[in-house]
């Protein structure tokens, strides 16, 4: 399975991380891929860390149960930085998509990772506030790991959003987030 | 053709989301329930297509598990076709009813999404709840993925609703790991799943026949009550057939084969894993990865339980050396849990008897990964080298 990943999202309850990994593997099942998105249960309360998780591949997937060693991690809260070990289980070459206002470079000394991991920054805080009105980082952290990574196109994600949020959210709230997505694929930051 | 049913499978739900919309396509007359974690989705959904005007059922909001079983019995015993979920203590506390819907024969169809029992609290998965209630007299169907789930809840109610049967089916899947894991899913077309399970007409007179009044649970003294008992192993052995027949005809309908079990890769296996339900998924990698080395495993995934299919159980494990039965619960028997149990005594009445050891994993949502699955298989063919075993019962990925 060349093309398999697992992916895990690391935020606090109510940042919308759980509707980022459906979003995600929605996309992703709309072009075409096998997917799983689940998040980890534990004590539901407000602003408790929480994390979510992806598996994309192109051939049926068999494994359940946790994702020990993602590829790929997104830190949708910094501050989870230094409370939650974000690293563990990653392979060297993992990608790491932050949201912050700091550069990669100095987010790469912040998580303490080598020179083969690859290391993204971008304010999706700061973007949500501009395209929705409300501090809810997850859509820009799609947008950017669409650029970041490709493991879904930033078109499968837009459309998704269109086609099945349609009837929860509002036509503003709708286009707001279109938005961000293409804001966070667009202000993504390589270090 | 082929791109109307490429769209059909490209949907993506948890599996909750999923019996809940196999619920809202089977379209029962009656559902009573009581949310409880991880069921809950279920019955929150549901209750929304019911609000919504897309089912026709009589939805009932009772103040327990108790009174859900209580009222799904009075419904069907009216000639209903009844549906209801749920999970752990939920089942705990349904536990006197269970005996009376499958005592009065009663086609009940409910939905287990398998959770630990207190205490501890825990709210994450094992299979306590479901193997707890083996002896209740219900048909029991396991499910390793969203789509076993799906399908087999549809199954379900054309099993329980046959006239030689009329018993109550349990379908079973994994608390959280698949109830809230969103995954790829094929659904049946409305017209499709209707034709398939039929109009119910209860072969029995029912509560509200009142050109023909019965009295359903009645005292039956030792005069009668062992002949009732009777009757009613006497269905769940026939049962085994009508099994093997929906599968047939939803193979039909489908594309998707089932069976009383599932074999992966056993044709020439030395050492199998024999488990249920999502693990079984889990397994399957550890298979291919042992596989590509020359390793000649394999693994067993039982999907129905009860009834217990032990003459097919023996024949396909007639020819393995080593087999390792995991169970996610425990019997306290200090023996070994309860698929073990079943499966040892299956294979008794070989010639020949492959060794056999029981691990218990994953109680209370503790993680079952690759890595425990390749431990279990080396241990195995480290027994079929040896020849002997340490330990026939023991706990695997646990602290000590």
């Amino acid at each position: 399975m060349a093309d398999y990943t697992e992916i895990r999202w690391h935020g606090r309850a109510q940042q919308g991380i759980v509707t980022a990994a459906k979003v995600l593997a929605e996309a992703a099942l709309s072009s075409g891929k096998y997917v799983q998105a689940f998040p980890e249960f534990g004590p539901e309360r407000m602003g408790a860390p929480v994390r979510a998780f992806n598996r994309i591949s192109s051939e049926v997937i068999r494994l359940h149960g946790q994702v020990a060693n993602p590829s790929i991690v997104l830190i949708v809260d910094p501050t989870l930085i230094g409370t939650v070990d974000v690293t563990e289980g990653t392979p060297d070459n993992a990608v790491f998509i932050i949201n912050t206002p700091k550069t990669a470079d100095e987010m790469r000394k912040n998580i303490s990772v080598n020179k083969s991991a690859k290391v993204f920054t971008l304010d999706a805080g700061k973007i949500s506030v501009e395209c929705i009105g409300r501090h809810i980082p997850n859509t820009p952290m799609l947008g950017a790991l669409a650029k970041a990574t490709g493991v879904v196109s930033v078109d499968a994600v837009i459309n998704d959003f269109k086609e099945n949020y349609a009837k929860k959210y509002s036509p503003q709230v709708i286009e707001g987030n279109l938005k961000a997505i293409k804001q966070g694929f667009e202000q993504v930051r390589e270090g | 053709m082929a791109a109307e049913a490429k769209i059909k499978c490209s949907v993506g739900l948890t599996g909750n989301s999923a019996v809940a919309y196999a619920m809202k396509q089977i379209n029962p007359d009656v559902v009573a329930a009581y949310p409880i974690t991880p069921s809950t989705t279920i019955v929150e959904e549901f209750s929304g297509y019911v609000a919504d005007g897309k089912v026709d059922t009589e939805f009932v909001t009772v103040e327990s598990e108790h009174s859900a079983m209580s009222a799904c019995i009075g419904a069907s015993a009216a000639g209903a076709r009844v549906m209801t979920a749920t999970s752990s203590q939920g089942l705990a506390l349904m536990w006197e009813m269970l005996y009376i819907a499958s005592g009065m024969r009663l086609p009940i169809v409910m939905t287990c999404v398998n959770r630990a029992l207190s205490a501890p609290l825990n709210i994450h998965c094992d299979h306590s709840d479901s193997m707890g209630a083996r002896d209740s007299g219900w048909i029991q169907l396991y499910s390793e993925t969203v789509q076993e789930a799906y399908d087999n809840v549809i199954q379900a109610v054309r099993i329980a609703e046959q006239e030689n049967i009329l018993l109550p089916v349990m379908v079973c899947l994994d608390g959280f790991i698949t109830s809230h894991s969103i995954e790829n899913l094929c659904l049946l077309d409305d017209d499709v799943i209707k034709k398939f399970i039929g109009e119910y007409k209860p072969s029995q007179p029912s509560l509200l026949d009142v050109d023909h009044p019965t009295t359903y649970g009645a005292v039956a003294l030792p005069d009668s009550y062992m002949e009732a008992r009777r009757q009613q192993a006497e269905a769940m052995t026939l049962s085994k057939d009508v099994i093997i027949n929906a599968a047939k005809d939803f193979e039909k309908i489908s594309g998707r084969s089932y069976g009383l079990m599932e074999k992966y890769r056993m044709d020439d296996a030395d050492a199998a894993i024999v488990i249920l339900n999502s693990a079984a998924g889990t397994t399957k990698v550890a298979v291919d990865e042992m596989r590509n080395k020359g390793l000649k495993v394999g693994l067993l995934k039982p999907r129905v339980f009860r009834p217990f299919p032990y003459i097919e159980m023996a024949e396909a494990l007639k020819n393995v050396k080593v087999i390792g039965v995991l169970d996610r619960a425990d019997s306290y028997t200090s023996f070994g849990g309860p698929l073990f149990t079943e499966i040892r005594s299956s294979l008794y009445e070989l010639d020949k008897r492959p060794k056999i050891i029981n691990r218990i994993f994953g109680l209370g949502g503790r993680d079952y990964g690759v890595k425990d699955s390749l431990a279990v298989f080396e241990e195995l063919l480290k027994i079929k080298d040896m020849g002997k075993i340490d330990k026939v019962y023991d706990y695997i990925s646990v602290r000590e």
